[in-house]
């Protein structure tokens, strides 16, 4: 149990910096997950968190003892790697007791606390067989169960489900989310998958070019995205970004799309994007969900878009529709009896009130 | 194996083109067989030579019979080696010098390869290729600078380094030693980095990782390099031919052509008994340690 801080970290690598300046305060059993695109420094940021990668310049603490000059097995955190990383001479139990021998537990202490780890992720009767005989998704069990018998005061996850296939992949997030809950932990996530960082984290960190983009509740980088980045990072279909004008007409503002898109700011919003009206460089946001088919009960907050489609993806609940505005691809959702077809031509209403303004200067949403 | 190299290819290639599987197969092997036959025998003729001879007396050696033939078969060779004080010590030094040879090898190109290949440090890289060239000076060019150096000790600190069968313990792991060095380089570089890792997490410092992680993973490279370390060692000849004179202090290769052969006489019964007895062990290791081997390398070690 353990809580950490990064303070003003950089990891350099000859000339380049991988890591820019990171700030960051993890809260004690919180799981949190560092998302982003690859190359965006998060890897780098948990090896550091563990002591697998020096620290160039700024500080990590622990319980609020700095520990960048401690090496990794001094730092007591357990850490789960892509490829599983088990040692494949030796037998699940010995994988997982590995650790504990190391430190000259005493043998029923060990055998006590495998034999819980095992219950808890279901694998007691893989004890006794080799790395090699277990399939990808027991491997990654294992993995964890070496991280947990350690009881350790951190856990860090290294993309620990991207070598297994989707469906594994779901059912282990699942079973994460579940052993967290169970062990309460301090856990530190990586991953490049923002579904999986929305699905387990409490908090997500998103990243960017080594530095962070935005921090924050799933819910709350899904519906205030701070960045543009995080707008067009987080959620998927990702969020149709459009570059746009500000028209100004009377006390009303209105965003331009293209020559015959033009949509009403909702009245709640004009206070706050006023001081943009008539300037070029802005962007435009809106995800599919708040682009949908009209509805007969008619809301004043609507935009109205008459478009084109040129593809259809009916996902069973749901069908994805596009279309394109000034060349630019354009996503909504539709419901599957809203009769889209390919060709044809659809009116979409745009829920507005769930708009977002981007500065393109900037980069963040107004 | 060369013969199952050389077939495999047309095998799958007939195979696509006939589509059957088992006749093409029928045909590969019958062809495997003919060249493994021809192979065998190319390779084992002087061994059968050496034995039918070692079961000579000297008289019907050099008689003009068929020299494939024994008429008059005796154990006489074998129980006058045997019995030879000489023939023993000989047999003494050589075990003696291989079995030190082999450890000091291995204490020394273990942690060598472990530091060379994952503790990146100022020139390690260059130290890897450099010791991998060492090995490529052949020892027929060192062994009259050896000498030279050898001379200088003795004059200087009044040790003697000529003529001790000690000295070569100092002189095959040069042989040894890159080469062994530069195999387990190799393996220990095959062993994913998140191993040791994963080890350095769980609390383990390079030594724990070293003994408990990477040996143990990379026994199968380990038993190649044991196998070729006590082979260079029991059949090293030009070493200590020039170093070594006094029948106590010669290893078996040289003593055996050393006592065996007076003047321009060659006892050529015993000569053939002594190199079959001397060919025994490293082929007693090959075959014991050959099924770790194998089985080290089928056993996927490596695969996280």
């Amino acid at each position: 149990m353990a809580q950490v801080s990064l303070r003003k970290v950089v990891k350099r690598f000859d000339d380049t910096e991988a890591v820019r300046g990171i700030d960051l305060d993890i809260a004690d059993k919180e799981f949190v997950v560092l998302v982003g695109p690859s190359g965006c420094g998060k890897s780098t940021t948990l090896r550091m968190i563990a002591g697998l990668e020096e620290i160039s310049a700024g500080e990590i603490a622990v319980d609020g003892e700095v520990v960048n000059d401690v090496p990794p097995k001094d730092r007591d955190m357990a850490m789960v790697f892509q490829n599983y990383a088990l040692y494949p001479h030796m037998t699940v139990y010995e994988n997982m007791s590995f650790g504990l021998r190391l430190k000259h537990y005493p043998k029923d202490e060990i055998a006590r606390r495998v034999q819980e780890a095992a219950r808890i992720l279901d694998i007691t009767e893989l004890l006794e067989r080799k790395p090699r005989q277990l399939s990808g998704g027991q491997r990654q069990r294992v993995a964890m169960g070496r991280a947990i018998v350690r009881n350790p005061k951190v856990f860090l996850f290294d993309e620990p489900l991207s070598n297994l296939d989707a469906k594994l992949r779901v059912q282990m997030r699942t079973e994460i989310k579940r052993v967290h809950q169970k062990v309460r932990t301090t856990t530190v996530y990586v991953t490049h998958d923002q579904i999986e960082a929305m699905t387990l984290a409490d908090r997500v960190v998103v990243m960017n070019r080594g530095k962070i983009e935005q921090i924050g509740a799933p819910n709350d980088l899904y519906h205030a995205p701070a960045t543009r980045f995080v707008a067009g990072f987080i959620g998927s279909p990702a969020m149709n970004l459009l570059p746009c004008r500000l028209e100004q007409t009377g006390d009303a503002l209105r965003v331009r799309l293209s020559d015959d898109i033009v949509l009403p700011v909702p009245p709640s919003r004009v206070g706050r994007y006023r001081g943009y009206a008539g300037r070029d460089g802005l962007t435009f946001g809106l995800r599919p969900e708040h682009l949908t088919e009209c509805k007969p009960n008619g809301d004043a907050q609507l935009g109205y878009v008459d478009a084109v489609l040129e593809v259809t993806e009916p996902m069973g609940m749901e069908t994805l529709v596009f279309f394109r505005v000034n060349g630019l691809d354009v996503c909504a959702r539709v419901s599957p009896n809203a009769g889209a077809r390919e060709g044809a031509p659809m009116r979409l209403a745009a829920s507005l009130d769930n708009m977002h303004l981007i500065d393109d200067a900037t980069g963040r949403v107004i | 194996m060369t013969a199952a190299s050389l077939t495999t290819p047309a095998t799958s290639a007939r195979a696509r083109k006939y589509g059957s599987m088992s006749r093409d197969r029928r045909w590969a092997l019958r062809w495997s067989y003919v060249f493994l036959t021809l192979f065998a025998i190319f390779f084992l003729m002087p061994p059968v030579y050496m034995l039918i001879t070692s079961l000579k007396t000297s008289a019907e050696i050099s008689a003009a019979t068929n020299p494939w033939w024994v008429q008059n078969p005796t154990l006489s060779n074998y129980t006058e080696l045997l019995t030879s004080r000489m023939y023993l010590t000989f047999f003494l030094n050589s075990a003696l010098v291989s079995v030190i040879v082999v450890t000091i090898t291995m204490l020394i190109s273990i942690p060598a390869a472990f530091a060379l290949s994952r503790m990146r440090f100022w020139g390690s890289a260059t130290l890897a290729t450099g010791v991998f060239l060492t090995y490529l000076i052949p020892e027929t060019l060192l062994f009259i600078p050896l000498f030279k150096m050898f001379a200088l000790v003795n004059e200087h600190l009044g040790i003697q380094l000529i003529n001790r069968w000690w000295v070569l313990l100092l002189l095959y792991p040069t042989l040894t030693v890159p080469f062994c060095t530069w195999i387990m380089i190799g393996y220990f570089a095959s062993i994913p980095k998140e191993l040791d890792e994963a080890a350095l997490m769980d609390g383990a410092n390079y030594r724990q990782i070293l003994t408990r992680v990477f040996i143990p993973v990379a026994l199968p490279g380990l038993i190649a390099a044991t196998i070729f370390a006590f082979t260079v060692s029991w059949a090293q000849f030009l070493y200590p031919l020039a170093f070594t004179t006094s029948a106590d202090q010669l290893v078996l290769p040289v003593g055996i052509i050393t006592t065996l052969t007076k003047g321009d006489v060659f006892n050529w019964g015993q000569i053939m008994t002594g190199a079959l007895l001397g060919a025994a062990p490293p082929l007693i290791i090959y075959a014991f340690l050959m099924d770790y081997y194998i089985a080290g390398l089928t056993a996927g070690a490596t695969k996280g």
